[in-house]
């Protein structure tokens, strides 16, 4: 008897693999003239509700569902016309007012109106959601008191529908960047009918984003969403310019291994790899050279020193920490990514902004340093643990700088991995002495990496601060003139690479892999893709 | 070495000297070639783990030199290179003091609570019996991951504690250093105890059943005297071949924990962590994998035909032949 | 046998309370909460989401919520699905993979097993011993990644990843066969070795020199006599290996890209998801106590020696 279940086991597995076999079969093979795209963002989304999300994976599935007044161009990101269709700004800069386009609908037939706005706006910033990421809205008027509780009436808020298609916004200064911060998801509009009918505003997770439930207003509507397996977005025919989305449906795959995701390209079944392994990078340079992308990134890899403890407290011991690391060698060698070593911390390449400031490489005065401290050739240099989350990547960079900093300090120190949860923990509680860390850029500004050192940003985590630090932060965000504005960042920046409170390392770059069959992908330091100018082109000689 | 008795006829049949269960099990397993192999390999393989590093510098399984990362086998470095541009030949060594070292202490640990632990439970049976068992049945039901990362941090923290302790007392001595790998002895140990625990409850509970045990029992013998002269050496047999399979799935359980980040952490290598770099390296350093890997197997491969060799010779049932 | 069942689902009542109750306090335990990550938030902000998801509340009230309303538990991770949700759409594909990886585990080991206790210590033991451990005597994470490149990539007879085709509801499909090979190697090693020694233990009795003896040819004096009680070992076996199928397949289905549960088994810990990880780890634990029942009771049915006590 067990023979036979065996035997009809076997059968039945038989059947199967003869069922699926066969040439022609592949995803990429049939998705590419049928102008579907399959794709995978790294994880699993946590939701698809603009309003309780922060990653990034999620930015990449809700910019296909949803939009907000402005769109990206596709080359270059600036602001253009999305669901507002022309736009005016007061003279001082602080008034923006939106008029909405007649077309733009909700997938289920509604209009758009401004008054979906201001609802969302009040949704993101209501106290009770305790959304994690409303501090975006907060250069709108009296968005953070209202979020604080302190204020209770949202039409104190700068934030008013005029008419139907007209939104007005005020803003507490004016904000250079105020456009390109409208491109966050924070900033989208949600369909408040759904969401009041299915568990209320403020209920987190109430499956109002389950397809069979979900409105949105984007290029693409929610088709399905498998658990584990796959999230399908299909062309939204009634989009007011879905003349311009060329593609048919996407398919997004959940896929957090970078080895799985390089079988599954490799297998035909992706178009694409999020991230690629940095090992492989000189295998793809020489063979598949079209397939491989390496673009800088707007983000900061980079140890935070906790200077309130002993020996980092010692601005003399942090500078000889910082200036006798050989980054080049970090970036060459280990990372392999064509990273571009951080002499400074914010990275280039948004706003017109390249720091001035910079951190000299030099072994010699880093001793020199150190001994001043009362380390002469790290003699009785107290022990030194550098925390980092448990990332393979993360370990080699550490071994390395663990290594360099013997050679040329003749100090030794300690790694200590902890598991992501417990690395936070640790890090927010400052129970760390060097800390390994990393930063992206929320919107093309410096200001999103300036102001995380400021005494009142939750992101420093240093326990450093500095007055003049501060004011000169506080004083960039009500400057209108840009070049002002940008020459008080570079003042800024130069007071962080002196008191160095955080060592920088390197600027991250994207390292991917993406089907030639691909267009319209033009690479970005955001790397914002927006999917309505996509497109898949059959090879010539296929 | 064994007295083996002949059967050559004589004048004065001599009194046949019966054979102990352990001299005919070594004259059974000398017989078994796979199991011999098995052990002759485990034996050169410890003795190069352990002895090699003398003959090698400090750091050799440390020394990284970036600019050397992944070059294949040849004349400078025999093994090839790793990532970071380490000697493979100096990680797989001292890898494999690490691997065999989680494999025998942490089996050790999962055996002396294990045998302590299904003794006790089989030979009163009933209602203890019942309740220590439904303990082990709890334990086992527990996600093993969220212990590990517990132990770890806690660990850490009496780590710390330790290591003031110390130098309080104007010691240079540094737990904190070898402290992961005491954790990971502890966090192994005590999931395979349970498994070890039941086998040995089954054991004890049939020779329980015996008479020669109801003999000591009418005889009046203490108990502790029963369970540990009597119980203890009957059920060694069994044991003995668990244990020998126990190491082999250790090393596994370690591999696993490299490749969720909770294993041994670096420098220090172990093969399951080798392994691991190896196979996300596949295809651009296949010597990454192969080395470490085939070592890993063939040591696993050992221990197993030990341990069958063991069983195989220690049941009297299989000499019937 | 009523009596023994009846008395194992009361031992097993206590034990699944202990279970939830110990997971639930680890858990708690654990530094770091489910809401942690790398952009920091206010105390405030914190202390809402806190409110929002009833951990405010006095803990052993959060405790009794959790096991009395599980399966409607939202998760925190994914705070859309709800914990009964996920179980009920993910574990499926678990039980899938886990069958036919035990198939595939019984018939290779169990052939292998039998053609080596056929002459121990010869080759015809050797060879097919040694090809059964194959399965264990390399982790999982290299023998999947291996077939994937030779059967996969290289040759092309199998997609690399995926389950269950491009929109996952065939029910049999060809990404199917390399998951299930590499996780039933894996028990086919176990499973060969079980099989041989039960094999072995049956062979050299009495009863089978005379089947023998009256003239059974050797292939029916196998089959008849001999598989019953030789199969012994590995049917009680088979309760703590479905467990750690079960576990073990976090590693398979983080390879080939499948969408099941083990991968929650363990990213839920990592993501202090509190009500996932009760959620599956009660699951689990109520499954294998099951499990070991259904053994429990085919070894009684079996084995004439043994009896329900």
């Amino acid at each position: 008897m067990i023979n036979r279940i065996l035997t009809g086991g076997a059968l039945v597995l038989l059947a199967g693999v003869l069922a699926g076999c066969g040439p022609g079969n592949k995803p990429v093979d049939q998705g590419t003239p049928n102008k579907v795209l399959n794709i995978t963002v790294g994880t699993e989304p946590e939701d698809i509700d603009p309003h309780v999300v922060t990653g990034v994976p999620e930015h990449h599935i809700i910019v296909a569902l949803t939009e907000g007044l402005v769109a990206e161009d596709p080359v270059d990101l600036h602001p253009v016309p999305g669901t507002a269709e022309t736009w005016e700004v007061s003279e001082d800069g602080t008034v923006y007012t939106f008029h909405l386009r007649g077309n733009a609908k909700w997938t289920n037939g509604d209009p758009v109106t401004a008054d979906d706005f201001v609802q969302s706006f009040k949704r993101i910033l209501t106290p009770a959601l305790a959304s994690k990421y409303s501090y975006m809205l907060f250069v709108m008027k009296g968005a953070e008191d209202y979020s604080l509780g302190k204020l209770k009436d949202f039409s104190q808020v700068g934030a008013r529908a005029i008419d139907e298609r007209t939104l007005e916004i005020t803003l507490n200064s004016p904000t250079p960047y105020f456009l390109s911060l409208l491109n966050h998801y924070t900033w989208f509009p949600v369909h408040i009918a759904t969401i009041e009918k299915h568990g209320g505003m403020v209920k987190r997770g109430s499956g109002w984003t389950k397809p069979e439930n979900f409105v949105s207003n984007g290029a693409f509507k929610l088709k399905s969403w498998k658990l584990g397996r796959k999230i399908v977005v299909e062309k939204n025919p009634d989009y007011w310019d879905a003349a311009t989305t060329k593609l048919d449906e996407i398919h997004f795959y959940p896929i957090e291994l970078e080895t799985t995701q390089e079988n599954a390209f490799r297998g035909g079944q992706l178009h694409n790899i999020y991230s690629l392994h940095i090992d492989k990078i000189a295998t793809y340079k020489k063979e598949h050279p079209d397939e491989l992308r390496i673009k800088p990134h707007l983000a900061s890899y980079f140890y935070r020193f906790n200077t309130t403890r002993k020996p980092c407290d010692d601005v003399r011991v942090r500078k000889a920490l910082a200036m006798s690391l050989d980054r080049y060698s970090i970036t060459e060698n280990v990372t392999k990514g064509e990273q571009m070593p951080a002499l400074f911390f914010t990275p280039p390449g948004v706003a017109g902004y390249t720091a001035r400031a910079r951190i000299e490489e030099n072994v010699e005065k880093a001793r020199q340093l150190l001994a001043e401290a009362g380390y002469p050739d790290g003699k009785g240099f107290p022990s030194l643990e550098l925390l980092y989350n448990t990332t393979e990547g993360h370990r080699i960079i550490a071994e390395a700088i663990q290594q360099m900093w013997k050679k040329n300090l003749n100090i030794n120190i300690t790694l200590q991995n902890q598991e992501w949860k417990v690395y936070l923990d640790r890090q927010r509680e400052m129970d760390y002495q060097v800390s390994r860390a990393g930063w992206t850029g929320d919107y093309p500004d410096p200001n999103t990496f300036l102001d995380m050192w400021t005494s009142w940003s939750q992101q420093n985590q240093t326990g450093w601060a500095r007055d003049d630090y501060d004011a000169l932060i506080r004083k960039a965000a009500v400057t209108q003139d840009q070049e002002a504005r940008l020459e008080l960042f570079q003042q800024a920046e130069e007071i962080l690479m002196d008191e160095l409170p955080i060592l920088p390392i390197y600027i991250y770059t994207r390292v991917y892999a993406l089907n030639p069959a691909v267009k319209n992908w033009h690479a970005n330091v955001l790397d914002h893709h927006p999917w309505k100018h996509l497109d898949l082109e059959v090879k010539a000689d296929e | 070495m064994s007295d083996i008795p002949t059967t050559k006829p004589s004048a004065i049949d001599p009194v046949e000297k019966g054979e102990s269960l352990w001299v005919g099990a070594w004259y059974r397993l000398r017989k078994n070639k796979m199991a011999l192999a098995g052990g002759v390999f485990i034996l050169l393989l410890a003795g190069l783990s352990f002895m090699g590093p003398f003959f090698l510098e400090g750091d050799y399984y440390t020394n990284t030199v970036l600019e050397d990362k992944l070059t294949a086998p040849g004349a400078e470095y025999t093994l090839g290179t790793d990532h970071l541009g380490r000697d493979q030949l100096g990680r797989i060594i001292k890898g494999g003091q690490i691997s065999l070292l989680v494999g025998l202490v942490a089996t050790f640990v999962s055996l002396t609570i294990g045998i302590g632990y299904g003794t006790i439970s089989g030979y009163f049976g009933g209602k203890i019996d019942s309740v220590m068992m439904r303990l082990v049945d709890i334990l086992y039901s527990l996600p093993f991951v969220i212990f590990v990362i517990l132990l770890m941090v806690f660990a850490k923290d009496l780590g710390d504690s330790i290591d003031e302790w110390f130098r309080a007392r104007g010691s240079e001595f540094s737990i904190s250093g070898q402290w992961n790998m005491l954790l990971l002895f502890v966090a192994i140990g005590a999931v395979e105890w349970l498994t070890m625990a039941r086998i040995v409850r089954g054991q004890v509970m049939s020779l329980r059943r015996q008479e020669f045990i109801e003999a000591c029992i009418s005889l009046g013998l203490p108990t502790r005297r029963i369970l540990f002269r009597h119980m203890v050496p009957n059920i060694l047999g069994p044991v003995i071949v668990y244990t020998t399979l126990t190491i082999p799935a250790v090393m596994l359980l370690e591999a696993f924990l490299s490749f969720l980040g909770l294993g041994v952490q670096p420098p220090t290598p172990s093969w399951g962590l080798l392994i691991k770099d190896g196979a996300d390296r596949m295809r651009e350093a296949w010597w990454m994998l192969v080395f470490p890997g085939a070592l890993f197997a063939i040591t696993l491969f050992s221990f197993n035909f030990v341990g069958d060799g063991l069983r195989d010779a220690l049941d009297p049932k299989t000499s019937k032949d | 046998m009523l009596k023994f069942i009846l008395r194992r689902i009361l031992e097993t009542i206590p034990v699944l309370l202990c279970v939830a109750a110990m997971t639930f306090f680890m858990c708690r335990l654990a530094p770091g909460g489910p809401f942690d990550e790398d952009k920091q938030v206010t105390a405030e902000v914190r202390e809402l989401l806190n409110k929002q998801f009833n951990l405010d509340q006095p803990l052993h009230k959060q405790f009794i919520q959790y096991i009395t309303h599980l399966p409607t538990l939202q998760s925190f991770k994914y705070p859309n699905r709800t914990v009964g949700e996920i179980i009920s759409q993910k574990f499926p594909v678990s039980a899938k993979l886990g069958f036919f990886a035990m198939c595939i585990a019984l018939g290779l080991g169990i052939s292998f097993g039998v053609i080596a206790s056929l002459r121990p210590n010869t080759y015809i033991d050797y060879i097919p011993s040694s090809l059964a451990m194959i399965g264990i005597c390399l982790p999982t994470f290299v023998m999947g990644p291996l077939l994937m490149l030779v059967f996969s990539l290289q040759l092309g007879w199998f997609p690399a990843t995926g389950w269950g085709g491009f929109d996952g509801d065939l029910f049999f499909s060809s990404d199917m066969v390399l998951p299930s090979v590499t996780l039933g190697f894996f028990y086919a090693a176990y499973i060969s070795r079980l099989t041989r020694g039960g094999m072995l233990d049956i062979l050299t009795q009495d009863y089978i020199r005379t089947a023998k003896a009256k003239g059974a040819s050797g292939l029916r004096v196998i089959l008849k006599h001999s598989l019953r009680g030789g199969l012994l070992p590995v049917i009680s076996f088979m309760g703590p290996a479905v467990a750690g199928l079960i576990a073990g397949s976090f590693v398979i289905e983080t390879i080939f890209a499948i969408p099941g549960l083990g991968q929650d088994f363990v990213k839920s810990a990592f993501n202090r998801d509190y009500t996932l990880v009760l959620g599956v780890v009660m699951f689990y634990a109520t499954l294998i106590i099951l499990l070991n029942l259904i053994v429990d009771i085919l070894q009684v049915t079996l084995n004439p020696k043994l009896k329900f006590d």
